[in-house]
């Protein structure tokens, strides 16, 4: 315990890491996958296709190898960034997918009527989507955008593999310097993702209570 | 005819195989009020959606002061606003305060300033006699209620023309009057109206031209005393005597 003790500025150096891939990644998805699932229920069709194509695509594919294309593949492409853009990349690629589809349920579930009464008074698709229908579908979907972001936190610790020095690879790199430590820093660097997740648990579940008095 | 505020002419609309809207040909002039009746599914509520183009028609034309219905687009948004429409189902934005449903489309759509709107919102909730609701949302007003932040909404836009589709058909009896109060007010006040209803008395009492439909046909149209009292066609007498049956 002495040894975890010592090296507390590392591990937490770690987990802000975490919390820094999980914060831009969480933010990038949700402008990404917004932006998705209104290419999914516009009225021009390729655009339709196309979103539905991604989703399709990156949903079904292992996070292990959106990582493998982002970190081996786009430099191939001539594209060079550090590894921690890398795994950002990778993390909202993958997690765009699944705000998509939470923010096309919400989408679907705005009365229709509603919609019809937008384009009656003159609202135009552009602002019958920003002023009547995502607004509703956010509130919707508080608690399904909690368990994606939940999920996006658990799924940063896959950088370990990418050579991002965030938590859990702070947790490989003391193991291997004092193995007999194997059982502490497992507690500490998980009991430091549950305080990660539960403090998410806790805004969403507040926003939630708060979107609910207002509906 | 230069005093014809919407023109219908040859309107045809299928959905599918269904022939929806046969020939249809309706002239409203301006300040006057038409009333629809006909049984369900005669494509009542497809005439006001063709109206202001939430449904495109197959072919046809329809004109409002003289001008066709623009296809598609900014100039098509434009058209709508110009138009009020009041459905069955109220479908206020739930998210949205009375005063917020009132104010949206002034503010958004004719880029009024953000006090001015809410001033007219105002004055236009306490014409239908909701000035003390305008921070109730829709989930806290009853449906008469709802239904009159509906009007106000409409009404908020200065609409050319009022589509009502069955305004009063979701609501409980003991509401079904301070909506109808409101939309004669309206009819007095020289609003140009088209309103699906089976309110025989609302009818009597607001309408100039009654427009019986069956089958998406017009099949009668005249004064509401020349069609109530002697109506000609079978289908109209088979009609009025099912509404009048209890
Ligand atoms: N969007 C639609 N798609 C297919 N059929 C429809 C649609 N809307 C209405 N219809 C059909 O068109 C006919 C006329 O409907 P409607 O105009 O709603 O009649 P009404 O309002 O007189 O009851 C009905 O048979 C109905 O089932
Ligand atoms: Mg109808």
């Amino acid at each position: 315990m002495d040894f975890v003790w010592d090296q507390r500025e590392l591990i937490l150096e770690g987990f802000w890491r975490t919390i820094q891939l999980a914060a831009l990644a969480g933010g990038l998805s949700l402008v990404f996958g917004t932006l998705l699932a209104v290419m999914r229920v516009c009225p021009i069709p390729p655009l339709r296709w196309a979103g539905a194509t991604y989703v399709t695509v990156v949903r079904n594919t292992p996070l292990t190898l959106v990582f493998i294309f982002s970190t081996f593949g786009l430099p191939r492409l001539e594209i060079r960034f550090s590894f921690f853009v890398f795994a950002v990349v990778a993390l909202t690629v993958y997690t765009s997918s699944f705000v998509c589809e939470a923010v096309r349920s919400g989408i679907n579930s705005v009365a229709s009527g509603e919609i019809e009464a937008a384009r009656a008074i003159g609202l135009p698709f552009r602002q019958t989507l920003s002023l009547v229908v995502l607004p509703q579908a956010f509130r919707a979907i508080v608690p399904l955008l909690s368990s994606v972001f939940i999920a996006l936190t658990k799924n940063t610790s896959i950088a370990v593999a990418f050579s991002v020095t965030e938590a859990t690879s702070i947790l490989r790199r003391l193991q291997n310097q004092d193995a007999s430590a194997t059982f502490p820093l497992l507690i500490v660097t998980a009991a430091g993702y549950l305080v990660i997740t539960l403090a998410l648990s806790f805004a969403f579940s507040r926003l939630e209570r708060r979107v609910a008095a207002a509906r | 005819m230069s005093d014809q505020l919407v023109a219908l002419s040859k309107v045809n609309k299928h959905f599918g195989p269904l022939h929806v809207l046969k020939d249809i040909d309706l002239g409203v002039a301006r300040g006057q009020v038409v009333v629809v009746l006909g049984p369900s599914g005669s494509g009542k509520s497809t005439l006001c959606r063709v109206i202001n183009r939430l449904e495109p028609i197959d072919s046809g034309t329809i004109t409002l002061d003289g001008r066709a219905v623009p296809a598609e687009g900014k100039a098509l948004a434009r058209y709508r606003a110009d138009i009020g429409m009041v459905f069955q189902s109220f479908n206020l934005f739930s998210h949205k305060t009375a005063l917020g449903n009132v104010a949206l489309g002034p503010m958004k759509v004719r880029g009024r300033a953000k006090a001015d709107a809410e001033r007219t919102a105002r004055e236009l909730l306490d014409r239908v006699g909701l000035a003390d609701k305008a921070d109730a949302i829709p989930a806290q007003l009853s449906g008469g209620q709802q239904q009159r932040v509906a009007i106000a909404r409409a009404l908020a836009m200065e609409p050319k023309l009022l589509l009502f589709d069955e305004p009063t058909s979701a609501l409980d009896p003991e509401m079904i009057s301070d909506v109808l109060d409101v939309m004669i007010e309206l009819a007095q006040s020289g609003m140009t109206m088209i309103v699906v209803t089976h309110e025989m008395g609302f009818a009597r009492q607001a309408a100039d031209q009654v427009v019986f439909m069956d089958e998406g046909e017009i099949v009668e149209r005249g004064t509401p005393a020349e069609f109530f009292d002697h109506p000609t066609s079978t289908r109209a007498k088979d009609f009025l005597s099912k509404i009048l049956a209890y």
